[in-house]
């Protein structure tokens, strides 16, 4: 990737979405990325892998905004703007998503509700309600959800897999630039990894793109990625293409450790 | 980033704020006298036996201290409350001969409107006496009667007398007491044997002169077999000096009959809310609470339940609402005084901006109530540090054979949940509100539609106000 990038020009530049420039951030009080840099371009899929403590949550947290998070050093870029000062929800009305790693349950808001809320919020227009209602249930179909679950209340006596779908179906329906997956395979058995899968694969398309936070490698089978990087110790310490992936299943992460610390 | 907070100030409350004119035809001078509960008795040209109970109460108010428990009253002084101030109207049967200025009002409060759509039947009292009462034809046909208390005991004094304040008697607490002597206004239901009215009654009331008490007496009696829901609504606009509400109302559930009786109390911040409601219930009958406090500066109510026949059961579901200023002490209060009862208390309350919300209530199994059921449900929501919340359950349990059940949960808004909604684009300010409501959803889905809305804009109102 680093190779490619440096060949780009003013056209290719109208392509980029995310642009994290050497970024440090800390959360309560301990420095845990340490000067990350990664560019997501339209059209792309990309995978971001790393161990545990790595600050692969916390990237994904810093670039949503996470109040407990504090950016020390550097800058993010979302379509050229500066958005590091931002807050949460102007992030996402620009076209950022986050499925969370662990969805929360929140009592009394439904599943469309919430869909509703943050559509209005996004558009600032008042809904059509029908079209709404015949979109959210053609979604629940393709995530084999019984429609039912519109009516829900958010995540509330969900199984880890629901949750994970429900994500994805808010994902479809917000239909953001940049779709960030943290750990959305996690937890996850073979059919519902299809099923999750199937769904990404539907929502990309050239104008927009995928960042998938994973620690196994099932969900990668279905969905290709164009770039992998390995996070190590809170910086990027290699990309490479979907190869690295099986580099990683064969040897895990120890061989990139000296990379980590010889740079 | 630093933890942010939403400041509320005390928000402007839309149409529940708009004052009138003071406009009256009589008010009584300030204060709690002999010749003032004389004066209201005789303009209200009362039978002996009502005057009576008037100054039995009054001496009963006279000797009985206040409260020794819940919030402070020492604020109140009585010196300087108006017990009664009766409206430039009479009763009316038609909203256009109602004067324009109270009118407007309830067409803002939405009665008229509701009238139209979803009842059969309201009554609007404002300030001291009733101004507005009708009732659907087919209803009178089946003998149902629905009217204000002056008007019930003139016609049905023999009902009246056999009923009023023998549930709650003036010897009951202080504030019965005070009832008893100045009360005016307020509702009287009866349903006959059998009679299903399928569509809500509602008695709405208003106060809107300052430094004036509000003292309804309702009383509903549902015959046999009988069905009733009731809706009551109450506000008032804020004013610079205390307002006080003292009510009381009494709920007579016969055998087998089913009464809902729901309640939004929506007063203003300058309100002592001291308001006294109870039910019996006979052999297989059914009463069913619900329950939303949202305004006053300080209320204590506890709706009670009396299970006096085999087989009846009681349901409360409550929600109360302190924000900054406002002390709420809230509950219910069940007995099962019979083989078989079974009751369920499911309570939520909110408090924010330093607003105290508390949960009182208390179950009690007499010792041949057996086979009693009994399930308690209280949660809190505390929307920042400097809100107070507390559960103060108490259980009496006075036989063996039963099964009781308590929960109580006391939580913060989660930092977690409103950034999950953040990430969905949706503003820290409508994600805690979203959040709020959702909390109070279960109980709003059981109030009627009208007041739904009107819980989810007080939710709304109470929480706009400026972030940082």
């Amino acid at each position: 990737m680093l190779g490619i990038k440096k060949g780009l020009g003013e056209s290719a530049m109208m392509k980029k979405l995310l642009e994290i420039k050497d970024i440090y951030a800390e959360a309560e009080g301990n420095e845990i990325l340490k000067g990350l840099s990664l560019t997501v371009n339209k059209g792309e899929v990309h995978v971001i892998m790393g161990p545990n403590g790595a600050g692969k949550s916390t990237l994904v947290n810093v670039v949503m905004g996470h109040p407990k998070y504090k950016v020390t050093g550097g800058d993010i870029y979302f379509e050229g703007e500066k958005i590091t000062d931002l807050k949460t929800d102007e992030r996402a009305r620009k076209g950022l998503f986050l499925s969370f790693q662990s969805p929360e349950e929140v009592p009394g808001i439904t599943v469309e509700g919430l869909l509703r809320s943050a559509r209005s919020a996004a558009t600032g227009k008042p809904l059509k309600l029908m079209a709404f209602r015949k979109e959210l249930k053609e979604k629940l179909e393709l995530l084999q959800f019984d429609e039912s679950y519109a009516t829900r209340y958010l995540n509330v006596g969900f199984s880890g897999g629901e949750k994970k779908k429900n994500e994805i179906i808010q994902m479809m329906m917000l239909n953001p630039k940049l779709a960030i997956l943290d750990e959305t395979d996690s937890g996850l058995d073979v059919d519902a990894v299809k099923i999750v899968s199937s769904g990404v694969n539907k929502f990309k398309n050239p104008e927009n793109a995928v960042l998938i936070i994973t620690h196994n490698t099932k969900i990668l089978e279905d969905l290709k990625p164009d770039f992998v990087h390995i996070v190590l110790d809170g910086k990027i310490v290699k990309t490479g293409d979907a190869s690295l992936v099986e580099e990683v299943n064969k040897y895990g992460f120890a061989e990139f450790k000296d990379i980590a610390i010889n740079s | 980033m630093e933890k942010k907070k939403t400041v509320v100030e005390d928000s402007d409350r839309g149409i529940y704020d708009i004052k009138n004119k003071d406009n009256f035809s009589y008010k009584s001078q300030k204060g709690l006298t002999r010749e003032i509960i004389l004066d209201i008795s005789k303009r209200k040209n009362e039978p002996e036996w009502m005057r009576d109970l008037r100054l039995k109460s009054l001496e009963v108010y006279n000797k009985t201290e206040l409260p020794t428990w819940g919030p402070s009253l020492a604020e109140l002084d009585m010196d300087n409350i108006v017990t009664y101030v009766k409206p430039k109207t009479d009763m009316k049967g038609d909203w256009d001969q109602v004067p324009d200025d109270i009118k407007d009002t309830f067409e803002k409060l939405g009665i008229p409107k509701a009238e139209r759509e979803s009842l059969a039947g309201v009554g609007a009292q404002y300030d001291s006496e009733v101004v507005y009462h009708s009732i659907k034809e087919e209803l009178v046909k089946q003998g149902v009667v629905y009217t204000d208390m002056e008007t019930a005991i003139n016609e049905y004094e023999d009902i009246v007398k056999q009923y009023f304040m023998k549930l709650v008697p003036p010897e009951d607490h202080k504030f019965v007491a005070l009832h008893g002597a100045v009360w005016s206004g307020g509702s009287f239901v009866y349903v006959p044997e059998g009679v299903d009215v399928e569509i809500p009654l509602q008695s709405y009331f208003r106060l809107n002169s300052p430094g004036a008490g509000q003292f309804e007496h309702t009383l509903i009696i549902v015959e046999k077999g009988a069905k009733l829901h009731f809706i009551e609504g109450c506000s008032a606009p804020k004013y610079n000096v205390t307002n006080l509400h003292a009510g009381c109302v009494e709920l007579f559930v016969k055998e087998g009959a089913t009464l809902r009786y729901s309640t939004i109390e929506n007063w203003s911040k300058n309100m002592l809310n001291l308001n006294t409601k109870r039910a019996l219930v006979e052999k297989n009958g059914s009463i069913e609470w619900i329950s939303g406090s949202f305004g006053s500066k300080i209320s204590m109510l506890y709706p009670m339940s009396i299970l006096k026949g085999e087989g009846s059961k009681a349901e409360f579901t409550g929600i109360t609402f302190a924000g900054k200023g406002q002390h709420l002490d809230t509950g219910t209060k069940v007995v099962h005084a019979a083989p078989y009862t079974s009751s369920t208390v499911h309570t939520k309350s909110i408090s924010k901006s330093g607003g105290t919300a508390v949960y009182r209530g208390a179950v009690k199994v007499m010792p041949n109530a057996h086979h009693t059921k009994s399930s308690i449900s209280c949660e809190s929501l505390m929307l920042d540090d400097i809100s107070r919340s507390d559960t103060i359950p108490v259980l009496d349990i006075q036989n063996d054979e039963v099964d009781i059940g308590h929960e109580a949960k006391i939580g913060r808004i989660s930092d977690e949940s409103i950034f999950y909604l953040m990430t969905r684009g949706i503003s820290e300010e409508e994600a805690k509100a979203m959040i709020v409501r959702g909390f109070a959803e279960p109980i709003a889905k059981e109030l009627p539609l009208e007041y739904a809305v009107e819980m989810n804009n007080l939710i709304r109102l109470e929480l706009e106000g400026s972030i940082g």
